[in-house]
């Protein structure tokens, strides 16, 4: 097996051990970059030279801790200095920060060695990585079929072994999804446990920066290097940071697993609906505890979450004007105009959509009708997972209704493309941490099982889907390769 | 129901986005479709309920008073579009 194949923990040992270089670690996955990335073009940025650089300077020194000499991608939403930073967007096509996002801080500082900026939705709106203004992403599993979104580039680089990890962001499954698509894990972190300081906002109540990796163990790995209180972030929280590795336990007996019913009802594909309920049987098979409950507000879930979302993203997109960076449009004769116009050249169709959605459900005559109101059946919907919780340890569903569909598919009606958050825009509305974990096979594409846990309770979640792939070889499949 | 171009070019003008005129068509109707969906939820009863605006119960996070560093006005400087004599430059305002 070649060492771009290998995860994270494993590279780890061959680096502490002499049997292998960052050098190395860094060539193998550049040789996969050739193979593979002319089609699946997870990159918007690819810095092979810096990452060459950084890898043999770190050989020079022999001493690799933590996630040392093991390369790893940023969505295109992390600020990172001196390097390019464009949300996918016409408006930052240009735009380099001065400064690094704590998350990206913490990774260098980790000696973990960025190899580029990762394909996205615009602005981290959408479903699929086709709405980058640049080009699609392709699903590494099927170069017909989307890698989801919209932290697309970050998951299908993983799958497709060009990377060993990714950061992503989540304001409503935008790590889960993509992860679920194409085969790989995805968390999203409890609400303030990782700072969200230096990533570009879409909607700030909801979005949470989360990691995406080949398995859980590296999962573990990875959220460890990241989690925290960052002073810049007064929404990041000062909870103790639990030792995540630790939780990796694949005894679970006595857990106590819900699926609510609501998840597994119309709209959800038969087979993908079967993988997650033989999903289950596994767990009852490794003596966890299995109950259907109830979460009784699901149905109010998707309009209240998009309404809330988009108006949070159209006070995000606000500071998109022309005057301090990004697009301007140097035709407008006064200043109104020059706003308007920067911004009417700048975005995208969907991003303009969610502004215009979001600014209506804001505006005066409406505010009390839909925003007020979507924020109520939050409180209801908190209030029905807080009720599960009372009596179990873990939430388990599909996470995404359907497996990869397939590019363009979803092009036509806003609606489809926004069922996509169905399943997981509940637990972002709730704080709660999600993850996507490969359960199983449908039309030779991946399925993926989404665990919730109790807000910051990630290494209860962690231990669940570490058991589960203790029992199951479903992640050692790669594209092009099943493993049966 | 799809929203009148008059409400569409009201909206886009709060939100300082220029629309041509196809785009006015397409968003009526798209506006419309999420807009319709988004009334389900004034089936549900929610007068005692209280709104939940934010997962976490702070505010007002406070540092203690002690001068940090500042970036770099040239740093700040370097993504303006336009820039002079230490200011960014714009258009008419009035």
């Amino acid at each position: 097996m070649k060492l771009n194949d290998l995860s994270v923990h494993e590279l780890k040992n061959l680096l502490q051990s002499k049997q292998t270089s960052s050098e190395e670690i860094i060539k193998s996955c550049l040789e996969r970059i050739a193979e593979v990335e002319a089609e699946v073009k997870a990159f918007i940025t690819l810095l092979e030279d810096d990452a060459l650089k950084a890898a043999r300077n770190l050989d020079k020194k022999g001493e690799y801790q933590g996630l040392a000499g093991i390369p790893y991608g940023l969505k295109d939403n992390f600020c990172t200095s001196g390097i390019k930073t464009t949300c996918a967007s016409r408006m930052l096509e240009n735009y380099v920060p001065f400064y690094d996002a704590t998350a990206a801080r913490r990774l260098s500082e980790a000696d973990a060695i960025l190899m580029g900026k990762m394909n996205m939705d615009e602005f981290a709106m959408g479903n699929s990585t086709e709405l980058s203004a640049f080009f699609p992403t392709r699903n590494p599993w099927d170069h017909n079929r989307v890698p989801g979104g919209s932290s697309g580039g970050s998951a299908a680089a993983v799958a497709a072994g060009e990377i060993l990890f990714s950061l992503g962001t989540d304001s409503g499954s935008s790590i889960r999804q993509p992860a679920s698509f194409c085969g790989v894990v995805g968390l999203k972190p409890s609400y303030g446990r990782v700072s969200r300081w230096g990533v570009i906002g879409s909607a700030s109540s909801l979005d949470q920066v989360g990691v995406i990796t080949r398995d859980v163990t590296d999962c573990a790995l990875v959220l460890q290097a990241i989690a925290g209180k960052d002073p810049s972030d007064s929404t990041s929280v000062a909870l103790e940071v639990p030792d995540y590795s630790a939780s990796l336990k694949a005894d679970i007996k006595g857990l106590k697993i819900a699926y609510p019913r609501e998840y597994f009802q119309a709209g959800i594909d038969q087979h993908v609906k079967a993988c997650v309920m033989e999903a289950l049987k596994t767990y009852e098979s490794l003596g966890a505890i299995i109950d259907e409950v109830s979460l009784p507000h699901s149905e109010y879930a998707l309009p209240a979450f998009l309404l809330i979302a988009c108006a949070e993203a159209s006070a995000n997109m606000g500071k998109y004007d022309g005057v301090r960076f990004g697009l301007r449009d140097f035709s407008a004769d006064n200043v109104v105009d020059m706003y308007s116009q920067s911004r009417g050249l700048g975005f995208g169709t969907d991003v303009k959509r969610r502004i215009l959605l979001g600014t209506h459900a804001l505006s005066a005559g409406y505010y009390e009708d839909y925003y007020l109101k979507a924020l109520k059946v939050r409180r209801l919907l908190k209030n029905d997972f807080d009720k599960v919780f009372e009596n179990y340890d873990v939430i388990v569903a599909p996470t995404a209704p359907t497996v990869a569909f397939e590019l363009g598919a979803q092009s036509g009606d806003p609606l489809t493309m926004y069922m996509n958050d169905i399943l997981t825009g509940s637990t972002n509305m709730a704080g709660l941490p999600g993850m996507s974990i490969p359960c199983g096979f449908v039309q030779e594409m991946p399925v993926g099982m989404h665990l919730i846990g109790k807000p910051f309770d990630e290494p209860t979640m962690l231990k669940a889907a570490y058991a589960f792939e203790q029992a199951t070889s479903f992640h050692l499949s790669r594209p092009g390769r099943r493993v049966r | 129901m799809a929203l009148t171009i008059a409400e569409v070019e009201h909206v886009a003008m709060l939100a300082r986005i220029s629309l041509n005129q196809s785009e006015k068509e397409q968003f009526a109707l798209e506006l419309g479709l999420v807009l319709n969906y988004a009334d389900r939820l004034k089936s549900l009863q929610t007068d005692n309920i209280q709104p939940l605006d934010h997962i976490l119960p702070v505010s007002n996070v406070f540092r203690e008073d002690v001068v940090i560093g500042s970036p770099d006005r040239e740093d700040m400087f370097a993504n303006a579009p336009m820039a002079e004599d230490g200011q960014y430059r714009v258009p008419k305002i009035i």
